[in-house]
C-alpha cells in the first residue's frame, strides 16, 4: 500500500506492507537514527514525533500516519547544525552509548515546545518513556534544563 | 599529589569527540549497515531445559521458498570452543558448539535458518522437526553438586585449556579454596564472630541496542564480521576455531556500540551468522529479539555466600572466612574467574590476617552466566558490607569509623592479591594510591549521615541511611594488552588507530585526550579509529576497566614515540638539540624559536628526508590498581505496602585522575543507578520447568527516568604513579554499591536485615509482617 505523510517537512509517499510498523518503513527510507530497541513499545529508542508528540514508531503502523507530520532526529539537526538541544545533551555530557539519545532528543524537544520551563518533575515524566542504561539519567535531565535556558527568549 | 600537576587536555572537560554523530543520529550501529542481498537470519530454540536431540530435520525448512540455508548440529564443525571473550588460553571451559545434540536450557540454540525475509525465516523454523528426548534438569546449584545429580556436559570434546579444577562428571565448572593465616587461631581471637548468608540474583544488562551481527564475504572470499562487540580481537580468534577457518580469513569490525555492560564480552550471535554466511555465500543479519537477549544471551552469576566473620571490640577483623556456591548456568562462560573474583574484588580491601576463601562453580540448567559490570565485586560486595554493618552495630561503632579503621591505605599491600587471580593465582601488588578515606569522609558529609542515622521517624514511612564501600581493578595484571598506532598529517592533526573497544563509554575521547597531551595538541586535533582486525593494532576489548588504564598507557606511550621523531624534524628546523624542543599549543618550541606541527608534517611528507612520522605502543602491566568508592543511601520505606523509595544516593569515588571529568561522573552515575534498580527491583522468575516469565522490559524491572532518585556523585582526586597521567578506571566499581548500602539503610528505618535481592515491596512487607514485634 502506499502511504503519504510530511516528514521533517517534505511531503512524502512511501510504499509499505498494510501491517508494518512505522519504524521498519522510516528505516527502511534512510531515517536511520530511529532505532529498534525492544520492539515491545517500552524502551522508546524508535522514538519520533507524530504532529509534534512523541510516539514508540515500533508499534505505530505505518499506515496510521497517512496525512499526519513526523519528525525525525533528522529533521532536528544534522551534523553540520546541530539544534540547541543536541548542543546541550553534548555539554551535559548526556550522550553515552547514544543508542537512545535520538529518541531522547525528540522527547526533549516535545517537551520544549509545549513548557519552555520545565521542572524536574516534569522533565522526568515527559521522558519517562525513554530508557537509558548508561548514563543513569542524571544528565540528561542537566542537558534539558541546559537547553531550556539556552532556548529561552530564542522561539527554540 | 594531584594539584601539583597542571594538565592541558586531561582533566580538563571536552565535548566527546564523537558526539556529534550520536546526537543526530548520523553514527551507523550494527543494524544501520545496509547490505544488498542481506539475508536475514532466526534461531530454533530449545523448549527443554535438559534433553537430547534424538533426531532433527529440516528438510521440509530448506525446501521453502526464500530459504538459502538451515543449519543443524550435523552442519557445522564438532569443535569445541567457549563463548567467553577472554585472553588465550581461556579461563572458560570449551563446553560449548555451534549447534549440538544436546539442548542445556530453555532457549539454548537448536537450529539456525537464513532467508530473504525474516517472516520467510520464522516460518522455516516452524518446519524443522525435532525429537527431543527429556532428560532431568537441575535449576538448585546444590542439586548440581550431589553424587548422582544428572550430568549437563557429557560431551567427551570438553575441555578446559589451563590447568584448573574443573570437572564436568561432577558439573563442576570452577573452583577456588584459598586459606591466608590460621582460621581457627584468627576465630579464638575474636570477641564476637557473625556468620549468615547472602544471595544475589540473576540479572541481565539491557543494552539499548540487542547482540545483533553482519556478515559477508569480501572479493577475496574473506569472512566480514560486523557485530555489536566488547571484544573484536577475541571474536576472530573465536570465530576461527568454532568454524574451523583460518584467523587470516577473518577481519571483524565494530561499528558504533550501544552499550554492553559485559554482555558482548561474549560472542552470542557471531559464530551462527558467520556459518550461515559460509553456507550460502550471502550477508546474513542475525539481531536477537528482545526476548531473546533477555532468555538467551548472558546474565549476572547468582551466588550463595555463606560469610563468617571474627571481629574484636576495638572493631579490628581477625578472621573472614567467605564460602561461595556460584550457578554458572548451562555453559562456563566467566564462571570461574568471576568466582575468583567474588574473592579478590572485596577481601583486600579490608585488613585481616587470616581469610579464607572457599568456593564452587557449578554447572545448571537455568541461563548462561558471564561477565556483567562488577563482574564478582558485586556478589562479594552484598555479603561483606551488609556483614559490617552487623558488625558495627554488635559492637556500637558507627560504619563510617569501622570502615575507615580497616581500609587498606597507600603503600599496603595484601596477601589476597598474590594468593587470588583470574582464575589462578594472583600477583603481588602495592597500592600506589587510594582516595578512600575521602570517599567515606564525602559520602558522610554529603549525606548528612550524622542526622539520619538510627533516626527512623514514626508513623507509616520510615526513613533510614546505610553505607557500603568497594573497589574494583583496572585491567587484568599479567594478561591484558592493549596498543595503538599513531600517524601525522601535514596539518599538525594526528590519526589514532586502537584495538581499545569504544562501546559509549568515551574511550576513543581518553585515547584522543591522553594522545593530545603528550603532543601538545588539542583533543580535537587527535582523530580516532576503533577497531578494525584488519586496521587496528591488538586490544583485548572493553572489559575489566582495563580501557582508561592499559589503553590510555598505549596510546601515552606510542604519542610518546611520535613526539620524539617530530622533535628530530623540528630539531633540524631550528637547528638546535631536540632535547630542549618542548611540543605545546601546536608547537615545537625550542629555546631559539618555534615551528608550528603543520609545518614539521608537511616537511616530513613533501620537503626533506621525507618518511611518514608514526609509532606503534603496547601496553602490559603487572598492577591492577584499584579504584575505591563510598556510597549512602537513604531509603523511605513505607510498611504498609513494602515500598522502599531511595531519596538520596550519594556516590564518592577515587578513579585516580579523571581524564574527562563529565564522562567519569557518567560512569559512576549509570553503574549506580543500574545497581540500584538491581537492588529493589530487576529479577528473572522461572516456570517449574525453567522457562524465563518475565522476558521484557515492562516485566523485568528496570529503571526508567522517573524511578532516579537524587542522586549526587563525588570524583575524589587521586594520582596512580603506574597508570597514564594518573588515572585509574571508574567503569564497574559503582554497581556494586547499592544492594549492600540499601539494605543497610533499610535495617536503619525498619530493623529488618534483608540478605538477598530484589527488595521488593512484597519481599519488604512479607519481611515486616514476620517481624517479631
Amino acid at each position: 500500500m502506499k502511504i503519504t505523510f510530511t516528514i521533517n517537512g517534505a511531503r512524502k509517499t512511501v510504499e509499505a506492507r498494510p501491517c508494518e510498523p512505522l519504524l521498519d518503513v522510516l528505516r527502511r527510507e534512510g531515517y536511520k537514527g530511529a532505532k529498534f530497541g525492544c520492539g515491545q513499545g517500552f524502551c522508546g529508542a524508535c522514538t519520533v514525533l507524530l504532529d509534534g508528540e512523541p510516539v514508540n514508531s515500533c508499534l505505530l503502523l505505518a499506515g496510521l500516519v497517512e496525512g499526519r507530520e513526523i519528525t525525525t532526529i533528522e529533521g532536528i539537526g544534522g551534523v553540520d547544525r546541530l539544534h540547541p538541544i543536541q548542543e546541550a545533551y553534548l555539554d551535559a555530557g548526556a550522550v553515552q552509548c547514544g543508542y537512545c539519545t535520538p529518541g531522547l532528543v525528540l522527547a526533549t524537544k516535545a517537551l520544549l515546545d509545549r513548557n519552555a520551563d520545565p521542572g524536574d518533575g516534569e522533565i522526568r515524566e515527559a521522558l519517562d518513556g525513554n530508557y537509558c542504561r548508561c548514563t543513569g539519567y542524571v544528565k540528561i535531565v542537566d542537558a534539558v534544563k541546559l537547553a531550556a535556558e539556552r532556548m529561552k527568549g530564542t522561539g527554540g | 599529589m594531584s594539584g601539583e600537576r597542571r594538565f592541558s587536555e586531561v582533566g580538563r572537560e571536552r565535548r566527546r569527540i564523537d558526539g556529534i554523530g550520536l546526537v543526530t543520529g548520523a553514527a551507523l550501529y550494527t543494524d544501520d549497515h545496509d547490505m544488498p542481498g542481506m539475508l536475514a537470519a532466526k534461531v530454533l530454540r530449545s523448549p527443554h531445559a535438559h534433553a537430547r536431540i534424538v533426531s532433527i530435520d529440516a528438510s521440509r525448512a530448506r525446501a521453502l521458498a526464500g530459504v538459502r540455508a538451515a543449519l543443524t548440529w550435523e552442519d557445522v564443525p564438532r569443535v569445541a570452543f567457549t563463548g567467553a571473550g577472554q585472553g588465550c588460553p581461556e579461563p572458560s571451559p570449551y563446553d560449548k558448539f555451534i549447534l549440538d545434540r544436546k539442548v542445556r536450557f530453555v532457549g539454548d540454540e537448536v537450529a539456525a535458518v537464513a532467508a530473504e525475509t525474516s517472516e520467510i525465516a520464522e516460518k522455516a523454523l516452524t518446519l524443522i522437526r525435532v525429537e527431543y528426548e527429556p532428560l532431568e534438569p537441575i535449576f538448585d546449584p546444590r542439586e548440581s553438586m550431589r553424587p548422582g545429580a544428572p550430568v549437563i556436559h557429557d560431551e567427551p570434546e570438553w575441555e578446559i585449556p589451563i590447568p584448573v579444577e574443573m570437572d564436568p562428571r561432577r558439573n563442576l565448572c570452577g573452583r577456588a579454596d584459598v586459606t591466608i593465616g590460621d582460621m581457627a587461631r584468627g576465630f579464638a581471637e575474636a570477641d564476637l564472630v557473625l556468620e549468615a548468608e547472602y544471595e544475589n540474583q540473576y540479572a541481565q544488562h539491557v543494552a539499548n541496542e540487542p547482540h545483533i551481527t553482519i556478515s559477508w564475504l569480501d572479493a577475496q572470499n574473506r569472512l566480514v564480521i560486523l557485530s555489536s562487540t566488547q571484544v573484536p580481537f577475541h571474536v576472530r580468534r573465536i570465530v576461527a576455531r568454532a568454524l574451523q577457518i583460518p584467523v587470516k580469513r577473518i577481519r571483524v569490525i565494530k561499528p558504533r556500540i550501544g552499550g554492553g555492560f559485559g554482555s558482548k564480552q561474549d560472542i552470542v550471535t557471531e559464530p551462527i551468522c558467520a556459518a550461515l554466511t559460509l553456507a550460502t555465500g550471502r550477508p546474513v543479519r542475525l539481531q536477537l529479539t528482545r526476548e531473546e537477549v533477555f532468555a538467551s544471551s548472558r546474565t549476572r552469576h547468582p551466588t550463595s555466600t555463606r560469610l563468617k566473620t571474627g571481629i574484636r571490640r576495638d572493631g579490628a577483623l581477625t578472621a573472614i572466612e567467605m564460602e561461595c556456591l556460584q550457578t554458572a548456568g548451562p555453559y562456563g562462560t566467566h564462571g570461574l574467574t568471576v568466582l575468583t573474583n567474588t574473592g579478590s574484588k572485596i577481601l583486600p580491601l579490608f585488613r585481616c590476617p587470616n581469610v579464607r576463601f572457599n568456593a564452587w562453580s557449578v554447572y545448571t540448567n537455568q541461563s548462561q552466566g558471564g561477565a556483567y559490570r562488577g563482574y564478582g565485586g558485586t556478589q562479594s560486595g552484598l555479603a561483606v558490607n551488609i556483614q559490617m554493618d552487623e558488625m558495627a552495630r554488635a559492637i556500637g561503632m558507627d560504619p563510617p569509623d569501622l570502615y575507615r579503621k580497616l581500609h587498606i591505605r597507600e603503600g599496603e599491600g595484601s596477601p589476597v592479591f598474590e594468593a587470588l587471580g583470574e582464575g589462578a593465582e594472583g600477583h603481588a601488588m602495592t597500592i600506589g594510591s587510594c582516595g578512600l578515606a575521602s570517599c567515606i569522609d564525602i559520602a558522610v558529609r554529603e549525606s548528612g549521615w550524622a542526622g539520619k542515622r538510627n533516626r527512623p521517624g514514626e508513623g507509616r514511612f520510615r526513613r533510614g541511611i546505610g553505607m557500603a564501600v568497594m573497589m574494583q581493578g583496572s585491567s587484568i595484571p599479567k594478561i591484558d594488552m592493549a596498543s595503538c598506532s599513531i600517524k601525522m598529517n601535514e596539518d599538525g592533526s594526528f590519526n589514532l588507530l586502537c584495538g581499545a573497544t569504544d562501546i559509549g563509554t568515551g574511550s576513543d575521547t581518553v585515547m584522543a585526550k591522553i594522545a593530545a597531551e603528550v603532543l601538545g595538541v588539542r583533543t580535537d586535533d587527535v582523530i580516532v579509529h576503533s577497531s578494525d582486525t584488519d586496521l587496528t593494532p591488538f586490544d583485548v576489548g572493553a572489559y575489566a576497566s582495563s580501557t582508561t588504564y592499559l589503553s590510555g598507557m598505549a596510546a601515552m606511550r606510542c604519542a610518546e614515540k611520535v613526539a620524539a621523531q617530530i622533535r628530530a624534524v623540528a630539531a633540524e628546523m631550528l637547528e638546535e638539540a631536540a632535547d630542549g624542543i618542548a611540543l605545546r599549543d601546536g608547537k615545537a618550541v625550542g629555546a631559539g624559536g618555534e615551528v608550528t606541527l603543520a609545518r614539521v608534517g608537511s616537511r616530513s611528507l613533501y620537503e626533506k628526508d621525507q618518511h611518514q612520522i608514526a609509532a606503534f605502543a603496547s601496553a602490559f602491566s603487572d598492577q591492577s590498581p584499584p579504584p575505591f568508592s563510598a556510597h549512602t543511601a537513604e531509603v523511605e520505606v513505607d510498611t504498609e505496602t513494602g515500598l522502599v523509595r531511595v531519596v538520596r544516593y550519594v556516590t564518592a569515588t577515587d578513579c585516580g585522575v579523571a581524564v574527562n571529568p563529565l564522562l567519569a561522573e557518567g560512569q559512576a552515575e549509570g553503574a549506580a543507578l543500574n545497581g540500584i534498580s538491581y537492588a529493589l527491583s530487576e529479577r528473572y522468575i522461572y516456570n517449574a520447568k525453567g522457562r524465563l516469565l518475565n522476558a521484557s522490559f515492562g516485566t523485568y524491572g528496570v529503571y526508567f527516568m522517573k524511578d532516579l532518585p537524587e542522586m549526587r556523585t563525588f570524583l575524589v582526586p587521586t594520582y596512580e604513579p603506574s597508570g597514564p597521567f594518573g588515572a585509574k578506571s571508574i567503569a564497574e566499581v559503582c554497581i556494586n554499591g547499592p544492594c549492600p548500602a540499601i539494605s543497610n539503610a533499610i535495617f536503619d528505618a525498619v530493623g529488618l536485615r534483608l540478605r538477598r535481592p530484589p527488595y521488593t515491596p512484597e519481599t519488604v512487607w512479607r519481611a515486616l509482617r514476620s517481624q517479631t514485634p
